[in-house]
């Protein structure tokens, strides 16, 4: 199953939630949205759920139209919502069997994916208690549960995995790379390692427009540019003239100094060239004393923050 | 039909499940079985076997008490967000408008049936007319369905519960009352309008045993007129500026 959107534009007043967004994705792709608060993320997931409709654009959900085809859409379609809103009053099972009611599942097999929900989120202890009586992390997994009843091919999840525990968060990571090898599904988060943990590409979006698009490496190539090696020479004590031997290399383009480690250099090749093997080959003939070479890379953090702050 | 049938059923299992629905039952059949029964112009002060008293008693306790019940349906859940959760599963906006219309209606059916051994006993007591009865039980319920879709309606514009029942009230005390008031004080078509547009004109009526199809037709537009504000109210997410 695959998502089209085209030029998506959604305006609140004079305010533009989402600008002019398009992308692709395709099934059995786990797509991570990122992007700080306000960015637009939430908005984007609510109108490709068809709960509101975009003041601009479309979107085609396996070529069926949110404009046109909001009934068939939703069957196909498990939504986590933003702060995972619940029936407090109702039971665990009451619930999911609502819900299983509401999707369309039919009657012989609502039993069967209860169970398989319950057993697949780890709600058995708490399967007969009232949903308002559960903790914050049981009420995450019910919200997960009742996104995945009716076997979605898409899944939605806005925030996965707040308020849950480390090891439930490692739990939920892993379902969702386990749905995503058949299932299309996109996530937002707030929570970088997360997103380089379970999905295969990132969409970063900021201000309501898409400001990156690829995988984390490919992210990660676009916004440092150059290698960035950092060098430890030991028992050599000119180090100005290691660093002006380093700067005659040809791939190099800066050196730097090492704040706190006299003896470590940092190394900045030019773009699209790899020094790595000349500073070997120099400290070979040099005979200088190579204990560390370690490639530096940019963190997703970083990406993020360059990307996202204006 | 499926959908509005799981979502009414919902309802009607929450109203159960808290004591909304008891406190309702319990004092609708209080107050009605005293007025009937025991006090003011009741059964045995005016000497006739009929359940005017009791129909007159409802057609005020009912006013008070739909507000009541309908103030939460919409707005409570758009003030916790499950409304989204609702829209976004595989149903419209019409079938969550009419599964918590239908859901309400069920509980005041359940009511109003809770009071079917009032007409056994006064069956009983002399002769009754059988009409006049069914009729009036008929006006009770279409005139529940006007004010559950006016407190829908209010419900639906509003996450506030208690904004959504004085509003709901606000609304209906024209049909109850100022309508009426305003028509005895006025002459030719505005005269006309307004007693058309009192529900006690039209209640009357029906409990009387007459049933006309300006009575009828009158009490299903307000019904639609309210459910069409409320999902119009319901589906102005979807406007685009």
């Amino acid at each position: 199953m695959s998502i089209v959107v085209n030029n998506l534009t959604k305006k609140f007043g004079s305010q533009r939630a989402v600008d002019n967004i398009s992308f692709e994705v395709q099934t059995g792709e786990i797509l991570g949205f990122l992007g700080p608060n306000g960015a637009g993320k939430t908005t984007t997931m609510k109108i490709l759920t068809c709960y509101m409709a975009p003041s601009d654009g479309d979107a085609k959900i396996n070529n069926l139209s949110i404009l046109e085809s909001q009934d068939e859409i939703k069957k196909k379609i498990g939504y986590l919502a933003e702060n995972n809103p619940l029936y407090f009053d109702m039971a665990v099972l009451d619930y999911l069997k609502f819900v299983a009611d509401l999707q369309g599942v039919k009657k012989d097999k609502i039993q069967n994916r209860i169970a398989e929900m319950v057993y697949v989120c780890g709600l058995n202890v708490e399967k007969h208690k009232k949903i308002g009586e559960l903790s914050k992390g049981f009420r995450q997994r019910v919200g997960l549960a009742q996104a995945m009843i009716h076997d979605p091919e898409i899944l939605i999840l806005d925030e996965p995995t707040t308020g849950l525990d480390p090891n439930q968060i490692v739990e939920i990571r892993k379902l969702i790379k386990e749905l995503g090898k058949q299932k299309t599904v996109i996530l937002s988060t707030h929570i970088l390692p997360e997103v380089e943990a379970t999905c295969d590409r990132i969409l970063i979006i900021n201000n309501g427009k898409i400001v990156a698009d690829g995988t984390s490496d490919m992210l990660r190539k676009r916004a440092s540019g150059e290698e960035m090696v950092r060098v430890q020479i030991r028992d050599f004590d000119d180090k100005d003239s290691i660093v002006a031997a380093l700067k005659g290399l040809d791939s190099v383009a800066i050196v730097d100094f090492v704040k706190d480690s006299p003896d470590s250099f940092l190394v900045t090749s030019k773009e699209n060239q790899n020094s790595r093997k000349e500073i070997f080959k120099l400290c070979v003939n040099k005979n200088w004393v190579l204990t560390e070479m370690t490639p530096i890379e940019t963190k997703l953090e970083d990406i993020f923050r360059e990307l996202t702050t204006n | 039909m499926h959908a509005i049938w799981v979502i009414s059923k919902r309802e009607l299992n929450s109203f159960f499940d808290s004591l909304v629905s008891y406190i309702f039952i319990v004092v609708f059949l209080g107050i009605g079985g005293f007025f009937t029964w025991l006090f003011g112009s009741d059964i045995f002060l005016i000497g006739q076997a009929t359940l005017q008293p009791f129909f007159s008693i409802a057609y005020f306790t009912l006013f008070f008490f739909i507000p009541a019940l309908t103030m939460r349906m919409l707005a409570e859940e758009k003030r916790i967000g499950t409304i989204e959760l609702l829209l976004t599963k595989a149903v419209s906006d019409w079938q969550v408008i009419l599964g918590k219309f239908l859901s309400c209606l069920i509980l005041i059916s359940i009511a109003l049936a809770l009071t079917l051994p009032y007409y056994i006993t006064v069956w009983a007591i002399g002769p009754i007319d059988h009409g006049a009865v069914w009729c009036g039980y008929l006006g009770m319920i279409l005139m529940s369905m006007a004010y559950i879709a006016i407190g829908m309606f209010a419900s639906s514009i509003t996450n506030n519960q208690i904004v959504s029942f004085l509003l709901a009230l606000f609304i209906g005390v024209f049909f109850l009352i100022i309508f009426d008031v305003l028509a005895s004080s006025f002459t030719g078509t505005i005269g006309q309008i307004l007693n058309f547009l009192s529900m006690s004109t039209h209640f009357e009526a029906i409990s009387r045993g007459v049933i006309d199809s300006r009575d009828l037709l009158y009490f299903l537009s307000i019904t639609a007129l309210g459910l069409m504000l409320a999902q119009a109210s319901l589906s102005k997410r979807n406007i685009v500026e």
